[in-house]
């Protein structure tokens, strides 16, 4: 009998997965939700919960009027497009949601990927090719990371957030050789952000081109809720923007917008975009019903800060252990000691009731088990403060605080 | 610099990265006798890299799993 083979590699995780779930803990990846009540409540396991796990952070999912939007385009354009964007693929609702980008960016040009992964995917590994550089922070999301590799470009990471190793690396590329430096405007594991403004201007110096991913800023950081980039004052400097859907928009999709002159030659050449089908109708039109009211969600982003704010406070005077020192976005992460309490710590507010998100390496720096909470603009205080009693009460009974 | 002086130099930033005081030969490898995780690696690369003023990309990284053949690279990477 074969004792090795292809699945071998895998071994080592299978036996992690293996004596975590020997312990009795629930599989805190495993978990489904039976039905969806709000942005904010679910029923998991025949009871009702309270969602702190989501990225639906401005609560967009159920608006009536993005719901009325996509069963419109339902009906009127059908379920799928079964087609590339570059041939049959394009329908009405596809230019308009790209219009409606440009509008919220207020930039020259957008394009509509059919997931984020494929955005960073597609536009890292087209722009940048074999004899490029990237200059890229260590902690950047995975779909950067695949970009990368699938363009063949040398790629050169630097210690997360570190201007100083950043523009180490930028002086020392070969003359003459195309830089990208890659950057995050939240990262989502800590929820913490980017010091943009000095990065930017030293890789501008330094002749680089910059992109930014501000997958978890859009809706609520920045005047407009452009990001982090417009909130620093620097997203004229942004060579391109990296977006989703999946997140504030509530839907699923991805996005670049930039002014680059020649960035429409990109639907040509980029096979992430051109090899796969584009959104179904009904998509891109909740997204552009949705980014469109984001461009007017003054209160909710006052609301969503405020969650943020009263949480990260309550969680720091229980005694947790927190990825920032002050609320930086709308991810609070609480760092636990191992995986073992962590997987305890999850289980145990799950049973109180509420949803978190556990998120272990390799998706996690510095091997850190963290619980991430993600608020959501439409939480209402009441919700975050029994939210705060839940950790409490689990935070006791596991032995963390 | 030539290879000797580049060992040399390069045994001297091992150091204090090298916590099991394993006995470092051309040959020994860094995942699995120095048993480095991901994180030491890429200190000890920024070390490397701000010693000798050099990039060794990720790509390059790939190539390099023993001692000499860190020695190798950067001698050639020094021009």
């Amino acid at each position: 009998m074969q004792t090795t083979d292809l699945f071998s590699k895998f071994d080592p995780l299978i036996e992690t997965r293996r004596s975590l779930l020997a312990t009795g803990v629930t599989d805190p990846f495993s978990l489904v939700m039976e039905k969806v009540l709000s942005p904010t409540t679910a029923i998991c396991s025949g009871r009702e919960t309270i969602l702190l796990g989501t990225y639906n952070y401005m609560g967009m999912t159920f608006d009536p009027d993005v719901i009325a939007a996509g069963k419109q385009a339902l009906d009127d354009f059908g379920a799928g497009t079964t087609g590339s964007r570059v041939l049959n693929g394009t329908y009405a609702g596809h230019r308009a949601v790209e219009d409606a980008l440009k509008e919220f960016y207020g930039m020259d040009h957008a394009m509509v990927f059919s997931t984020g992964y494929q955005a960073n995917l597609g536009i890292i590994s087209t722009i940048a090719g074999k004899g490029d550089y990237i200059v890229l922070d260590i902690d950047s999301h995975a779909s950067i990371w695949d970009g990368c590799k699938m363009g063949d470009a040398e790629v050169v990471p630097f210690k997360h957030n570190d201007i100083e190793a950043m523009e180490k690396r930028l002086k020392r590329i070969p003359e003459g050789a195309g830089k990208l430096v890659v950057l995050e405007g939240v990262y989502s594991m800590l929820g913490d952000i980017a010091p943009l403004k000095e990065m930017i201007r030293i890789a501008k110096e330094h002749g680089a081109m910059v992109l930014v991913d501000e997958a978890h800023s859009m809706g609520f950081i920045g005047p407009n809720g452009r990001g982090v980039a417009e909130d620093q004052g620097v997203l004229d400097e942004v060579d391109f923007v990296i977006g989703t859907f999946s997140k504030s928009v509530g839907t699923v999709g991805g996005f670049c917008v930039s002014n680059h002159p020649k960035f429409e030659i990109m639907r040509l050449v980029c096979r992430p975009y051109v090899f796969t089908a584009s959104l179904p109708p009904s998509v891109v039109a909740t997204a552009a019903t949705s980014i469109r009211k984001l461009m007017h969600a003054g209160g909710k982003r006052a609301h969503l800060w405020e969650n943020s704010r009263t949480l990260h406070a309550a969680l720091t005077r229980l005694g947790f252990k927190l990825g920032t020192a002050e609320p930086q976005s709308a991810i609070i992460a609480v760092i636990m000691p191992d995986l073992e309490r962590g997987a305890m710590m999850w289980e145990a507010l799950l049973h109180e009731g509420l949803y978190v998100n556990l998120a272990r390496p390799p998706a996690t720096p510095a091997g850190m088990t963290l619980l991430r909470c993600s608020l959501c603009a439409e939480h209402t205080a009441e919700q975050v403060a029994v939210i705060t009693g839940m950790f409490e009460r689990a935070g006791k009974a596991v032995g963390i605080i | 610099m030539d290879r000797a002086a580049t060992a040399a130099r390069i045994a001297e930033v091992i150091e204090p990265f090298n916590k099991n005081s394993v006995a470092i030969g051309e040959t020994t490898s860094f995942a699995g006798d120095l048993e480095w995780d991901s994180l030491t690696v890429m200190d000890f690369v920024a070390a490397i890299e701000d010693e000798f003023d050099i990039i060794i990309s990720m790509n390059q990284q790939a190539e390099i799993e023993t001692y000499g053949q860190l020695i190798d690279a950067v001698t050639k990477l020094q021009g």
